[in-house]
Order: structure tokens, then C-alpha cells, then sequence
């Protein structure tokens, strides 16, 4: 069913994803791959794999940028990027099938492939360019939040996070329910300021993203100055300098 | 936005063809038109045509068009399946319409009633379908309000433009469907460079900065993609030919759309023409208009941006 869920449920589950410590690994998005070409989504198909023009779906994407000009400020920020489980998902309501549905019970948004016609248009409406359409089948996959993994009993409850979380060699990327005030996700958000991509959207995205924090200060110029051999040790300086240059020749 | 060549000509052709059907209505009602069978078969034949031809045309760029069925079932909240169940729906009256003119020669009583109803739904499928484009935020040259004014008067005017073909083939021709084609050409003129105007001179609300939360640290640039090949959001939304070419396009679609069809429809309502003289020029005007509205469309397309291209540094 295309239309939201009446209320927001028990749990709204989301990312938080650190640009303080992101290192720009790609793991995430390796991982990612990984569990999910066989998961709930299966396969996230490549085409053209060994060749030129390779193409597949990647639900997990990880850019470079420059922020802050040419200054002192200037940094580079890694940034991942994956479905933000908004919470007024236009990628769900312009769905003509029902086949992209968000969950009642913890906000993850997915898409039943059984009954999707690949129209695309969901990917249209999403401003992040969430979606990605799997040419080989002829539907449109999506970032699960690893639902075949966050509630799987077989595994150790440690385990029971999205692939892009337990690989995070950064420990960039946090997991976790933003309904409760006290969980983790929703502490981090406070303390460090997290925002909302894109926030013109109206679409309130669930996941957050926290900022790089100030960088250190170049040294000023009073700092740089390094001991000269000219100073309170002049004449041994002179001296050394006449010994080095004889013992030289 | 990639122009799929399936939407271009389904948006088109069944917005003609729906144009076409209103007016038949109109006219067939109002007794301007003989509810002469061939007519009736011709004109209903390329109207109804013309619909579903763009509707099967709709289904060629599904992953599963098999399952099209399900698209019917969330009007609630998709623009998309209204317009697919409203579409269906259309069939009904405009076929009893159609039955009443060809076998009963008659568009009185409950064929006018149908032919009313028929002509409604059209022109509320045209405003559907306009409505998927028009309700999309992520691309600000659709989401806004000339895009739903400018699908409705295209549709008329390249209906009216099949009309006055039609008519001028069966030699029943009446000034009074050149005029209103005249009236509609001119609206759609105005409308058109009034969207482009708008499209120009506005600019998307979000940036590279919005998009990545970093514009508090200022400019904020790309440095490294995440990969080197194109991905499917690149080929999508990241259509670029239409742009690179967008001058020379809009001037193929003043002329071939707007200026030659209305000239044609000057010189039907001013010159006394013969009825050959008159199927051809008419038919000059079609050929005129079929090229301009592909044009139009392709442009609609190719010009649109989407937001998510920013993350690829690509400016709105």
C-alpha cells in the first residue's frame, strides 16, 4: 500500500553516518554489495562486469568533496550516501502498484519486487537518488537497512546491524531506533549536531549525517618560527660552523 | 531527464488523440459536424487510436508491463495509477460515443450524455498525466504550475489541428474549427514561452551545499565520483544532449508548432481555398504540428534536472 503509515510507528530506524571520521573506504559500500546480492533484494545485478561500461546496482555509494573553498578551512569530506528511510517518502505515495511501501513498524522503506512494473517513477521522485533499477530484472531495488540481518535470529545479537555499520572500519556509521530519545543514534544527533540532507525536500529523511568537526588550526606564523642558529647561542654556533667547515675540507 | 522515446510518444500521441475526442464531442453535439458513419469511423478510428496506441507505447519502457494491472490500484496516492484507471475508464463513454455516431448516426439523448462525459474524462486524463510530471520536487522544470495548463492546451490544439484534417478530408470543413485551433495555437505560444521564461530565470533551491549539509563550511565541490562508469541515476536523470542543444530545439518548436500551424489555420479562416486545397495545406499544418510536439516533448524531458545529480556535481 502506497499510502504512509497513519501514524509514525513504535520505531524509526536510520543511520547516522559520522563526516568527522568517514575515511572514504568504500568498505560500507563493498559490504553492502556483499550481503545484500544475496539478500532480500537478491541479486543486485552487474552488467557488463568485465568489461568497459560496467554497470550494477549499488545501494551503497561513497563521494569526495571539497568544502570550504581554498582557505584555511578547506576540507575534503568523504561522503556515503544510501536511502535516508525518510519519513514522507515521495518514492512511495507516486508508487501506482504498492509495491514501495514504507513499514508501520520501524519506518524502513522497501520495495515488494513480486509486483513492481519498473515504471521508475519512484526513482524520479526521490531527491537523493536513492533508487536504483536493476536492468537485468526489471525492478527497482533499494537500500533494505539490511532487514534480512537487523532481525535475524541465527545471528549474535552484536551482529544484527545493517552490513554497512558492522564493516565500518571507522566506526563512521551507527545504527539504531530515533523513536527513543536515549538511544544512540538519537544522543550522537544531539550532541554533534546532526542534520537532514537536503531539508527543502519536506521528505524529513530518518537517517542523519554529522559534521566534520572544526579542523586544527594551521600554526600562525609566530608558531612556525623554528630556533634559529642565530640567538643566545651565537658564538658557539659561529664556532661549531668553523669546525664543521675545516673538518669538511 | 533521459527522454524514453515510449513517454514521449504516449504523452503526445494520447494527448492528441484525447484532444481530438473532446472536440468531436463538442462538435458532434452542437450539430457542426455531420454524424456521417465513415466520418464517425475515420475520426474515431485515429482518436481512439491514437489513445491507446500511447497508452500500449506507455508500457514498451516497463521492466513488467505484464503486470500492469497492479498500477491501477493506488490512486489513493499516485498520480500515475489515477491516470491509468481514468484512462481505462475513458474507453467506456468514448466508445458508446463512437457507437452512436457510426452505427446510429446520433449524438443526442444518452449518446450526448456519453459524448459530455467522454470529453470530460479526457481532458481529466490529459491533467492526470501532467500531474506525475508536475508533482515531482526533485525537478524543478516540471514541478511547477505551467506544466498541468500546458498539457491540457497542447492536447486541444493538437486535436483541433487533427480536426480540422479530418474535416477537410470529408469536405465538411467549417471555419469555426480553424479558429479555435487559431485560439489554441496562440494560448499554447503564450504558455510555452511563459514556461521557458520561468524554467530560465528560476533556480533550484537546493545545492551542492544543501545536498551535502557542507555549505556551512562554504563553496563546497566535488572532488572524486564514486566510481568511474555511469550509473543508472546518471543515464536517468543526467540526460544532457536535450540541454547542450536547447536553443536550437526551441526554435524547431516556435516553428514547427506554433508559427506554421498557426499560418495555416490564418490563411484557412482569410483565403477562400478550395477543399483540396484546404486538405492539403490542413495536412501541411498536421505534418507541422506531429514534428514540433515530438520536439516539445523531447525537450520537456531533455531539459528537466533532478536534484540528485548535485551529488555528481552537476548544477540545476
Amino acid at each position: 500500500m502506497t499510502s504512509l503509515p497513519q501514524s509514525p510507528g513504535q520505531k524509526r530506524l536510520g543511520l547516522v553516518i559520522d563526516l568527522d571520521t568517514c575515511v572514504g573506504c568504500h568498505a560500507c559500500a563493498t559490504n553492502c554489495k556483499e550481503w545484500n546480492t544475496s539478500g532480500h533484494s537478491a541479486p543486485l545485478t552487474d552488467l557488463n562486469a568485465y568489461q568497459a561500461e560496467q554497470r550494477g546496482v549499488w545501494f551503497n555509494r561513497v563521494f569526495t568533496y571539497e568544502a570550504g573553498g581554498q582557505g584555511d578551512n578547506a576540507r575534503t569530506v568523504h561522503f556515503p550516501k544510501n536511502c535516508l528511510h525518510c519519513e514522507f517518502p515521495a518514492c512511495v505515495t507516486v508508487c501506482p502498484t504498492g509495491a514501495s511501501y514504507k513499514r508501520a513498524e520501524d519506518g524502513i522503506v522497501l520495495v515488494n519486487a513480486d509486483i513492481c512494473i519498473g515504471c521508475k517513477l519512484c526513482s524520479w521522485a526521490c531527491s537523493y537518488g536513492a533508487r536504483e533499477y536493476d536492468e537485468d530484472q526489471g525492478v527497482m531495488k533499494k537500500c533494505t537497512l539490511c532487514i534480512d540481518k537487523i532481525y535475524n535470529e541465527n545471528l549474535p545479537e552484536a551482529d544484527r546491524v545493517p552490513a554497512c555499520v558492522a564493516t565500518c572500519p571507522a566506526k563512521a556509521r551507527h545504527f539504531g531506533d530515533f523513536a527513543d530519545p536515549d538511544s544512540h543514534v538519537s544522543r550522537l544527533t544531539r550532541e554533534r549536531g546532526g542534520f537532514d540532507l537536503m531539508p527543502e525536500t519536506g521528505y524529513q529523511p530518518t537517517s542523519k549525517y554529522l559534521p566534520p568537526r572544526p579542523g586544527a588550526k594551521p600554526l600562525s606564523a609566530a608558531e612556525v618560527k623554528l630556533p634559529t642558529p642565530e640567538g643566545k647561542r651565537d658564538s658557539a654556533g659561529k664556532f661549531l660552523r668553523w669546525v664543521d667547515a675545516v673538518l669538511s675540507r | 531527464m533521459h527522454p524514453a522515446f515510449s513517454v514521449i510518444f504516449f504523452t503526445t500521441a494520447s494527448g492528441a488523440g484525447y484532444g481530438l475526442l473532446a472536440l468531436l464531442a463538442l462538435f458532434g453535439v452542437t450539430g457542426l459536424l455531420p454524424l456521417d458513419t465513415l466520418l464517425g469511423f475515420v475520426a474515431f478510428a485515429l482518436s481512439l487510436g491514437l489513445i491507446g496506441a500511447g497508452l500500449l507505447s506507455s508500457m514498451l519502457h516497463l521492466g513488467h508491463p505484464e503486470r500492469f494491472l497492479h498500477a491501477l490500484t493506488q490512486w489513493r496516492t499516485s498520480w500515475l495509477a489515477r491516470e491509468g484507471v481514468i484512462a481505462i475508464a475513458t474507453f467506456v463513454p468514448a466508445g458508446l460515443f463512437g457507437i452512436g455516431w457510426v452505427f446510429f448516426n446520433s449524438a443526442s439523448g444518452l449518446f450526448a450524455w456519453m459524448a459530455a462525459l467522454a470529453a470530460v474524462m479526457a481532458a481529466t486524463t490529459v491533467f492526470m498525466t501532467s500531474m506525475i510530471y508536475a508533482s515531482l520536487k526533485p525537478i524543478r522544470q516540471w514541478h511547477n504550475g505551467f506544466v498541468p495548463p500546458a498539457y491540457l492546451v497542447l492536447g486541444a490544439m493538437t486535436g483541433a489541428v487533427l480536426l480540422v484534417l479530418v474535416s477537410s478530408l470529408f469536405g465538411v470543413f467549417n471555419p469555426v474549427f480553424a479558429l479555435l485551433a487559431l485560439a489554441l495555437l496562440a494560448a499554447g505560444w503564450v504558455l510555452k514561452a511563459a514556461y521557458w521564461r520561468h524554467i530560465d530565470s528560476s533556480r533550484s533551491q537546493s545545492t551542492l551545499g544543501t545536498a551535502t549539509g557542507l555549505d556551512k563550511f562554504g563553496e563546497v565541490r566535488l572532488l572524486e565520483m564514486p566510481h568511474t562508469e555511469e550509473n543508472f541515476l546518471m543515464r536517468e536523470m543526467g540526460f544532457q544532449v536535450a540541454r547542450k542543444h536547447a536553443a536550437k530545439l526551441r526554435l524547431i518548436v516556435h516553428a514547427a508548432l506554433f508559427l506554421v500551424p498557426l499560418a495555416v489555420m490564418a490563411l484557412l479562416l482569410w483565403l477562400p481555398l478550395g477543399p483540396v486545397a484546404i486538405f492539403f495545406v490542413a495536412l501541411a499544418a498536421a505534418g507541422s504540428t506531429v514534428l514540433g510536439v515530438v520536439t516539445e516533448r523531447w525537450l520537456f524531458f531533455g531539459e528537466a534536472t533532478h536534484t540528485s545529480m548535485l551529488y555528481y556535481g552537476r548544477t540545476m
